[in-house]
């Protein structure tokens, strides 16, 4: 299989700090892949790296350490595979006083598309996120949707075969998310042309959700990786939901249970983690205890474990001390 | 005591020029309560807070906060309330416990005991004397957190309290909210993380200015969405089979709303479809499908729905 992303053993310190210390991942076209960690796990380290904005540190023994993009080696060819680079910063800039059409443009021109090159392809890719309507607006004018929207028209101009996004739906409005996200699945499912693979840096979890593949980064490494659905299934049996009053009398019992694992406070209920394949004795035993202490029970069942769930429960396991 | 109104806002608006910031809102708050305040940025979540505080004069409306109002009495709001803002405000140079002794001075609180207590709650004991800009992200909002309450405030504004940070710290700040509102003190949260807002024992949901609904996460799902949810994963692996899923979701007659989500589709169908349904007409579309589930309706599914209904 053809690989657009090709990540493998990357080291980089800064001083002291392993910001990226071992990391690996591929990612073919027709792939979304999430790269998700808090702020500080390395992420953003990773996405220099990737651009050959930086360099990584010699890998001492071991694998050899390599980036290639499009199938051009980042710290030897860096133009070449930039040339296949889209980007779209978590703040991208946009020239305020300048059109849409005037903006587009100036992104055209600086990747170096020629006069008989740039118009065709501005137009199409403003059809494409669905500004064709706007190119003689201003882009001060633009509501923060479209701004968003641009700003992806512009890490596209080129056609590049990577796309780099960088929480790129943060703080907007569900609607503006909504839009943009079928905007990058749609681009990532087109199977006209050569396909091209999106990459995306996350802390936020709803984000990762949205991508075909996900990889969990911490202190520097990728610590879990797979499907959204395969990830979740992990849990599979083991998140309960429970409702009932008063509220702080059922925490304080399901804190006291050997195999709840984890309980978590949610307005008007209790998510549970339990120990793999003791749910049923847990429900057994809930179902006896509250009630024997006063406490009531209205709902108490399974649900479909989340990614969060997954995360902190791999963080659990990381960390013997708790 | 427990339904003791601590917020009460009616028709409370805010317009800047022509710009309508704040547009008629009316909610009420009672103690002991932790109330989520959602919206994305820019639907006027920190100016209703801001009004809130007395810092903001409203155009229209009024509101009560803590029985005083909030044009004629905001100085004893303001000594009344805890406010936490986005930007939290500490003294980097400061240790732990300096910034804590600087806001307790403010408002008058100078007895050790109570920085103690402050500073063992946030779970800052071992850090009290690093400064402040040297802690991570989690622990300066645990700070910023411990800074609003050292006045043992009765309500806490708490304005995009967990942005940037990983879900184990927002879970344990979580948990700080919940032990403090099992003391006695109400909460109103804003965030734009629509996860964040299932954490809220009730969820308002703003945009463009106005209060679309607000209720608790549940009656939310079941109250304001139209119908059920479902997942659907289509038989073919990787994104390419989407798009053609997608189309053909969109021309089913039961289909209220579909969208893609990542590895699968989502789509919001009449209460009372059944999974086979959804099936043969995909069947009949050419489309072939692994899996089709209910699921659990999520706030987005709630705003899009709203937002839907109400226009933009």
């Amino acid at each position: 299989m053809e690989l657009l992303i090709e990540v493998r053993n990357l080291h980089r310190s800064f001083g002291e700090l392993r910001a990226v210390d071992g990391v690996s991942f591929q990612v073919a076209p027709g792939e979304i892949y999430g790269l998700v960690g808090p702020d500080g796990a390395g992420k953003t380290t990773t996405m220099r790296l990737m651009c050959g904005a930086i360099f990584p540190d010699k890998a001492s023994g071991g694998e050899k350490s390599l980036i290639r993009i499009a199938g051009y080696d980042m710290t030897r060819q860096t133009e070449e595979g930039r040339a296949h680079i889209g980007y779209l910063p978590q703040r991208f800039s946009l020239y305020e006083d300048l059109t849409v059409m005037e903006n587009l443009r100036f992104f055209a021109e600086v990747r170096g598309l020629s006069q008989s090159e740039w118009k065709p392809r501005c137009m199409e890719i403003l059809e494409f996120v669905g500004l064709a309507r706007f190119i003689q607006m201003r882009a001060g004018n633009l509501s923060g949707g479209m701004k968003q929207k641009l700003g992806l028209a512009a890490a596209l101009v080129h056609q590049p075969r990577v796309l780099l996004l960088d929480e790129p739906t943060t703080g907007v409005d569900p609607v503006t998310r909504q839009d943009f996200w079928q905007l990058i699945i749609r681009l990532a499912g087109q199977r006209a042309g050569e396909g091209i693979a999106v990459f995306v840096s996350t802390p936020y979890m709803d984000e990762a959700s949205r991508c075909t593949r996900v990889g969990f980064m911490r202190a520097g490494r990728v610590i879990l990786e797979g499907k959204p659905s395969d990830l979740r299934n992990r849990l599979a049996g083991q998140i309960l939901e429970l409702r009932g009053s008063p509220i702080q009398l059922l925490r304080r019992v399901v804190e006291r249970d050997e195999y709840v694992e984890t309980a978590l406070m949610f307005g008007d209920r209790l998510h549970l983690r339990v120990r793999q394949g003791k749910d049923q004795e847990v429900i057994a035993r809930l179902e006896r205890q509250i009630p024997a202490e006063g406490g009531e029970i209205n709902l108490l069942r399974h649900i479909p474990p989340q990614l969060e769930d997954i995360f902190i429960a791999l963080l659990d396991e990381g960390s013997p001390q708790g | 005591m427990m339904n003791e109104e601590v917020i009460v806002t009616r028709d409370l608006t805010k317009r800047f020029g022509d710009f309508t910031a704040v547009n008629a809102v009316s909610f009420s708050v009672r103690a002991g309560e932790v109330v989520g305040y959602l919206g994305p940025n820019g639907s006027g979540k920190t100016t209703t807070i801001r009004m809130l505080l007395g810092l903001l004069l409203p155009s229209g409306g009024s509101a009560q906060v803590l029985g005083y109002d909030i044009r004629r009495q905001s100085e004893q709001i303001r000594l009344n309330v805890g406010y936490m803002s986005q930007k939290f405000a500490l003294y980097n140079e400061l240790t732990v416990r300096e910034n804590l002794t600087f806001y307790g001075g403010v408002y008058g609180v100078r007895e050790n005991r109570r920085l103690d207590e402050v500073i063992d709650l946030i779970g800052l004991s071992s850090l009290q004397r690093a400064r402040a800009g040297e802690l991570s992200t989690g622990w300066r909002q645990r700070l910023a957190l411990g800074t609003a309450i050292v006045h043992r405030p009765k309500l806490l504004f708490l304005d995009e309290p967990t942005s940037g940070v990983d879900p184990m710290a927002r879970r344990s700040f979580w948990d700080l909210i919940y032990t403090l509102v099992a003391g006695g003190v109400t909460a109103m949260v804003t965030t734009h993380y629509m996860d964040e807002a299932e954490y809220c024992g009730r969820v308002g949901i703003m945009r463009n200015g106005s209060l679309l609904a607000m209720d608790t996460p549940s009656a939310l799902k079941e109250n304001a969405l139209p119908g059920y949810a479902w997942d659907i994963l289509p038989g073919e692996e990787g994104s390419f089979s989407l798009l053609p899923a997608l189309a053909a979701l969109e021309k089913c007659p039961c289909v209220l709303r579909a969208g893609l989500s990542g590895d699968h589709l989502r789509a919001i169908t009449p209460a009372g479809v059944e999974a086979h349904e959804l099936q043969t007409q995909l069947s009949q579309a050419g489309i072939q499908v692994a899996r089709i589930e209910q699921v659990e309706p999520t706030l987005e599914d709630v705003f899009l729905a709203l937002a839907g209904e109400k226009g933009d």
